[in-house]
């Protein structure tokens, strides 16, 4: 019987588990994770602060997936070494967990950058986990002056998460845009317009140059007095433990299409890994919940003796803040094709005959057919390119294909 | 398991598919009244161009990307058929970035809806199906 060890409990570890169960049924999975909690979906803590759920719904899987799944959780215990020679991962309480498989997929932990004075703000968080997201709300009160470090997707969330809880939050960023990661200059500039208009305020291409407890002076000069620091500048992956181990670590931990690291018997998977983007064939750490899944899965399959392949990833975001939906997928450099609409924006990019990249704000009504186009690289000069440039529809794609897609079963795409 | 198929060489393009999932998902015994005067959000849709037309729904695939890719674990397999729970979903869209038919929609709600093979509401069978006059949607077992 094989004996799987699984280090980390949020996406990629969950996908991991259902991978295997694929294929093993009677395997020993023992999940290790320095977090108190059954696994809970991360994206969803600004949700949580909203109000929009809650502790037990925020739950990924449901109460006895662990029980179902013949699964060992050892929570609240931190992985400190592996030992790849002797099989064996090392605990933070002295003891040893031996493996046949072993699947990192420790994620990735809030950057927090130098900054002059950071040690005299009493009333400083990250957001990024369950326990962030608790001590953070319990600190906010209706009087509360918010100070947000970081523009992007962790950032905004936390802000729109708070905002009817809180007096004011200012969002500072070093970029001159908002969520440069997934939106173009446009895109960016229609957003931040939005979310501006729920009270948030944006200094832009600007950092700070010195806190005090109660204020940050920018290097522009201004000052911004707060009772709450938000830093959300960016996440770092947890490679150590690989990288201790010999593995190759660039970016992130680098594996092969099988998501197996280049240690034997190593796999890992999720916001620790980086993977080929196909858009534009560069490597990148992709760190998005579906791809974590998706990863974790192809993991577990190979790890359990199956045959499955991760080479088909792609960035891609859905997102929305005060009610303004994003979807976004792909990379941006190419031909453009852009069209604008009340409280909407598309953006349409081709390259080499195939579609690379899109974004969607407003208007994201079936975008999967747009994401399949990408993910699955399929030659445009074989559908109705015009017709679908107006809105995703089947009927673009040739009376054959429609057939195939509509009246075939089908086991994915 | 019996899944629902499209021949688009029968679809007449009556949109009767749409009306009937409409009233199946309303829980209302009267169909007149269950959809007079609302404009209706159904899980099936009809695509047309010209003379061609065919319905589109869920295909629950073998490998549903929008599990796998479901934030929240709202979407779920069960003995083949994908299900949402709108009480847990929190209409991040995930799923509709996902989905290579098109085949999940925002609902009311907020949450995310799609077909779910009326097996949460009182039809038993594809309510769809039943309703489609010229047999273009097909509720059968395939290979």
């Amino acid at each position: 019987m094989k004996n799987y060890v699984i280090l980390g409990n949020s996406a990629a570890a969950v996908g991991c588990i259902e991978g295997i169960r694929q294929v093993d049924k009677e395997g020993v999975i023992t999940v290790i994770s320095s977090e108190l909690h059954h696994t809970y979906s991360r994206p969803l803590i600004s949700y949580l602060i909203y109000g929009k759920t809650d502790e037990q719904r925020m739950k990924y899987r449901p109460d006895d997936f662990y029980t179902k799944n013949g699964v060992t959780a050892l929570l609240g215990k931190t992985a400190v070494k592996i030992d790849k020679d002797l099989k064996k991962v090392m605990l933070d309480d002295g003891s040893a967990v031996a493996y046949d498989k072993l699947l990192v997929a420790t994620g990735s932990r809030p950057f927090v950058p130098p900054m002059q004075g950071l040690e005299k703000v009493k009333n400083q968080f990250t957001f990024m986990t369950l326990d962030s997201a608790k001590a953070l709300q319990a600190a906010l009160t209706k009087q509360s002056r918010v100070l947000i470090i970081g523009a992007g997707l962790i950032g905004l969330k936390c802000a729109e998460g708070i905002r009817k809880d809180v007096a004011s939050i200012t969002v500072v960023d070093l970029a001159d845009r908002i969520l440069p990661s997934i939106l173009d200059t446009e895109g960016s500039a229609m957003m931040q317009r939005h979310i501006e208009k729920s009270g948030v305020e944006f200094i832009l291409g600007d950092s700070v140059k010195e806190f005090s407890e109660h204020s940050a002076v920018l290097n522009s000069g201004k000052t911004i007095d707060f009772d709450i620091l938000v830093i959300a500048v960016g996440v770092r992956p947890n490679t150590e433990l690989v990288k201790e181990a010999g593995g190759v670590v660039n970016r992130g931990i680098a594996t092969n299409d099988h998501c197996q690291t280049t240690l034997a018997d190593i796999y890992a998977a999720g916001d620790c890994t980086e993977s080929t983007d196909i858009t534009d064939d560069t490597v990148k750490v992709l760190a998005l919940l579906p791809n974590a899944y998706m990863q974790g899965e192809c993991a577990g399959i190979n790890m359990a003796g199956g045959e499955k392949l991760y080479n088909k990833a792609i960035p891609m975001n859905a997102i929305g803040f005060f009610g303004l939906h994003i979807i976004t997928a792909g990379s941006y450099k190419g031909d453009e094709t852009i069209s604008r609409g009340n409280g909407s924006y598309k953006k349409l990019v081709t390259r080499d005959g195939l579609l690379k990249g899109y974004i969607l704000i407003g208007e994201v009504a079936r975008a999967g057919i747009y994401t399949a186009l990408i993910r699955e690289k399929t030659p445009l000069d074989t559908i109705d390119f015009d017709l679908i440039k107006e809105k995703p529809q089947l009927m673009a794609f040739s009376k054959a294909d429609r057939a195939h897609k509509l009246a075939e079963h089908s086991h994915s795409l | 398991m019996k899944r629902i198929y499209v021949n688009e060489k029968w679809c007449l393009g009556c949109h009767l598919c749409e009306y009937y999932c409409a009233f199946a998902a309303s829980g209302e015994d009267d169909m007149a009244k269950a959809l007079k005067d609302i404009t209706i959000n159904p899980r099936i849709k009809i695509e047309e161009q010209g003379d061609i037309s065919f319905a589109v729904s869920c295909r629950h695939c073998d490998e549903p990307l929008c599990v796998k890719g479901c934030i929240t674990g709202a979407l779920t397999v069960e003995n083949g058929v994908i299900s949402i729970d709108q009480n847990k979903c929190v209409g991040c869209y995930t799923c509709i970035l996902s989905c290579p038919y098109g085949a999940v929609m925002p609902s009311e709600t907020g949450a995310v809806q799609k077909c779910e093979l009326c097996t949460k509401n009182a039809c038993g069978e594809p309510a769809c199906v039943k309703g489609c006059p010229n047999r273009a949607i097909v509720f059968e077992e395939r290979g």
